[in-house]
């Protein structure tokens, strides 16, 4: 669990100087771009349907009570249980509470971000129950003991090179003089000491994608069939998801899924796409026997009917962060959050307070790239503006900040004053650098000329030059 | 006691009480009608087309298809693909009544076992619910003749589909399902054989589901 937003000035410019993560950003960026680019363009249907999307995702909101509630009797119906928890202590027990009635010692697990968000594996750990993560990012993320640092490429910003060390460290029954020749061997190595684990495990716990109401199923989306294998080998399935997952049909679900691969890592549609629906029946030859869905709050219902309810469309592609120039410049880490990127910068301060995460919604250049990416059209940047005001509201920021932004608000509201100043600031730094072009330092600014150069205004202010057109007319 | 807080937090923001049942009612009649939503042109096809853009995306996706022209030809297809990957000739079938008429014993090179796979088991035989033409994908629905299991444990998942099951959309394959009886218990959507990224945002197959799907897609003469 990450939870080190309040330091994400400082994580930033680790991530920066970080020449690794640098290398991986750069690898990764244009795939990300490229891949979901292809998707789109061949699907010529793509842009409705993430109108259809969105306007199903609003009608869930607007009667998410009722569509909680029918979901909740489809799985009763189906032979499962339902732990409603308010709050990640409450879904902690619940899962712990599962598997100790399941007499279980390990458990697997399916990439699941709402498990990150409560911190479970620490709190199983620490109860003496094994949690083993299957998805092979997540499976080296849990031997270096690193968090996520992305929601979908969990572990995109390590290096070959570090996937060799972390594994010659860890399996240690293997043959240290074993030689790596390709990407694909790490794979190997991960399937074979991974499938032992999935036979031996008591309870396999996943994730959802979506909550069907009409026939309580949960469904997830993967590629590499380590979520399958988890919820079909153990004798218990635990599924740990949101309230907001919850859609109405199977047909809902479908649109929804024509939008969610192709924006997340640009396939028409992931490999795996599993519906469950309640424990194994009296003719199935396998599958769990027991089957929990624990249904977390955390914070989501007190989203609706607020500036902020458009997130709960999230459907949790990652798109946002993928093209997003500042995720793209210092990674994942540094939002010090389960959720990074446009996406965590406007839940991170809902789920842990504007106090913690204010710097979140203000690491935006409000370029506008995650909302017309958003397959759901979350107006992220709006969103964030809300928290920026909420922020200055509470006097969250520091004072020379606050006394800069007064400061010019008292210009702004004067025009006459404001253009008069910046017209003289403009003819002014316009003769100083007249020499040189730019300014490597200026004073107030060090900060800001640190990374780069002030280029010397040259000529008129816009306001002036537009006023001489209009006269000149 | 958390669920009605929950959902009496979801009703503050909303600013009523519970949904009125004439409201309750229209809701449930959403549900009931399975309302389809825009569904892509591209396997709007007849038959021949929706097999050959079902081919054209399974491929894509590093599937490998055949076309055979009866349950006949099963066995033969299925030995000569193991030869041509060098895998041993060894398979573990669902107890699929399809698969029962096929005249395995004409290929007595085969190994065959009914019933659920094993861990060790390399090659799996089941049988698709339905293709999907618009991408490419099998519907493989859990059940007394297809364990879920065999779609996942073998290093290599041969998979029959009856080229009349290819439909266009998910929502075709969704509604031949209800038409079968209750929702299964499992009902995977396979698009291709297992991969991973994670490692340098470059795609490799296999990773813990089958490395290899091979498709047999079956003309059946009624």
């Amino acid at each position: 669990m990450l939870e080190s937003s309040e330091a994400f000035v400082g994580q930033a410019a680790a991530g920066l100087a970080d020449a690794g993560l640098q290398r991986a950003l750069a690898k990764a960026k244009p795939q990300f771009v490229k891949k979901r680019g292809g998707a789109v363009e061949r699907l010529p249907e793509f842009e409705a349907l993430r109108d259809v999307a969105a306007g199903i995702k609003d009608h869930v909101i607007a009667h998410l009570d009722y569509y909680l509630e029918a979901y909740a009797e489809a799985v009763e119906r189906s032979g499962g249980v339902v732990h409603w928890c308010r709050d990640a202590e409450e879904a902690r027990a619940a899962v712990l509470k599962i598997c100790r009635d399941a007499g279980a010692r390990t458990v697997t697990k399916g990439k699941s971000m709402v498990t990150e968000e409560i911190g479970l594996n620490d709190y199983l750990e620490g109860h003496g129950i094994e949690p083993v993560e299957t998805d092979l990012g997540e499976y080296i993320l849990q031997l270096r003991r690193e968090p996520p640092s992305h929601i979908i490429g969990p572990a995109f910003h390590l290096e070959r090179a570090e996937w060799e060390k972390s594994f010659r460290e860890h399996h240690k029954d293997l043959s240290p003089d074993r030689v790596f020749h390709e990407r694909r061997d790490i794979l190997t190595e991960a399937r074979a000491k991974l499938r032992s684990r999935f036979l031996a495990a008591d309870v396999g716990i996943t994730g959802a994608n979506f909550l069907i109401a009409e026939t309580g199923s949960s469904v997830i989306v993967t590629n590499e069939g380590n979520g399958d294998l988890t919820q079909t080998l153990p004798r218990v399935h635990v599924v740990v998801t949101g309230i907001e997952k919850v859609v109405p049909t199977i047909e809902d679900t479908l649109a929804l899924l024509r939008v969610l691969a192709r924006s997340a890592t640009g396939q028409d549609m992931s490999v795996y796409t599993t519906f469950s629906t309640g424990g194994r029946r009296a003719d199935d030859l396998d599958g769990p026997e027991e089957y929990h869905v624990v249904l977390l709050d955390n914070g989501r219902s007190g989203m609706v009917g607020t500036q902020f309810q458009e997130m709960l469309r999230c459907i949790r592609c990652a798109a946002c962060m993928n093209h997003c120039p500042v995720y793209g410049a210092v990674g994942g880490h540094a939002y010090g959050s389960t959720y990074p990127g446009p996406m965590g910068a406007v839940l991170t301060p809902m789920l842990r307070g504007i106090e913690a995460a204010g710097h979140l919604p203000n690491a935006s250049t409000f370029c506008g790239k995650c909302e017309s990416v958003c397959p759901v059209k979350i107006p992220l940047p709006n969103l964030m503006r809300h928290w920026r005001e909420r922020e200055f509201e509470r006097h969250l920021q520091p004072k020379a900040m606050r006394y800069g932004l007064a400061f010019w608000a008292w210009f702004a509201k004067r025009p006459g004053l404001y253009r008069l100043g910046t017209r003289a600031a403009a003819m002014g730094l316009g003769f100083l650098g007249r020499k040189r072009g730019h300014f490597d330092r200026l004073p107030f600014a060090g900060g800001w000329t640190a990374g780069r150069d002030f280029p010397a205004p040259e000529g008129d202010t816009f306001f002036a030059k537009y006023a001489a057109h209009e006269r000149n007319k | 006691m958390s669920r009605a807080e929950i959902l009496g937090a979801i009703r503050r923001g909303l600013r009523r009480g519970e949904v009125p049942p004439d409201q309750q009612a229209m809701l449930a009649s959403r549900t009931a009608m399975h309302q389809r939503h825009i569904i892509p042109k591209r396997g709007q096809l007849d038959l021949a087309g929706r097999i050959d853009l079902f081919t054209y995306y399974a491929e894509r996706e590093f599937a490998t298809v055949a076309r055979l022209q009866s349950y006949d030809e099963v066995p033969e297809a299925v030995t000569s693909y193991l030869a041509g990957q060098n895998i041993p000739p060894a398979i573990v079938v669902a107890p699929h009544p399809a698969l029962q008429g096929v005249p395995f014993n004409q290929t007595p090179m085969l190994d065959i076992r009914y019933g659920v796979s094993k861990a060790d088991d390399l090659v799996s035989l089941q049988v698709a619910f339905a293709g999907i033409a618009e991408t490419g994908t099998l519907m493989l629905p859990s059940g007394p003749a297809r364990p879920t299991s065999n779609n996942l444990l073998p290093d290599t998942a041969i998979v029959v589909l009856p080229a009349e099951y290819v439909v266009g959309c998910y929502e075709d394959a969704f509604d031949a399902l209800r038409d079968a009886g209750p929702m299964p218990r499992n009902v995977m959507l396979v698009t291709g054989p297992s991969r991973s990224a994670d490692i340098e945002q470059t795609l490799e197959l296999g990773a813990h589901g089958p490395r290899r799907l091979h498709i047999l897609i079956v003309d059946v003469q009624n």
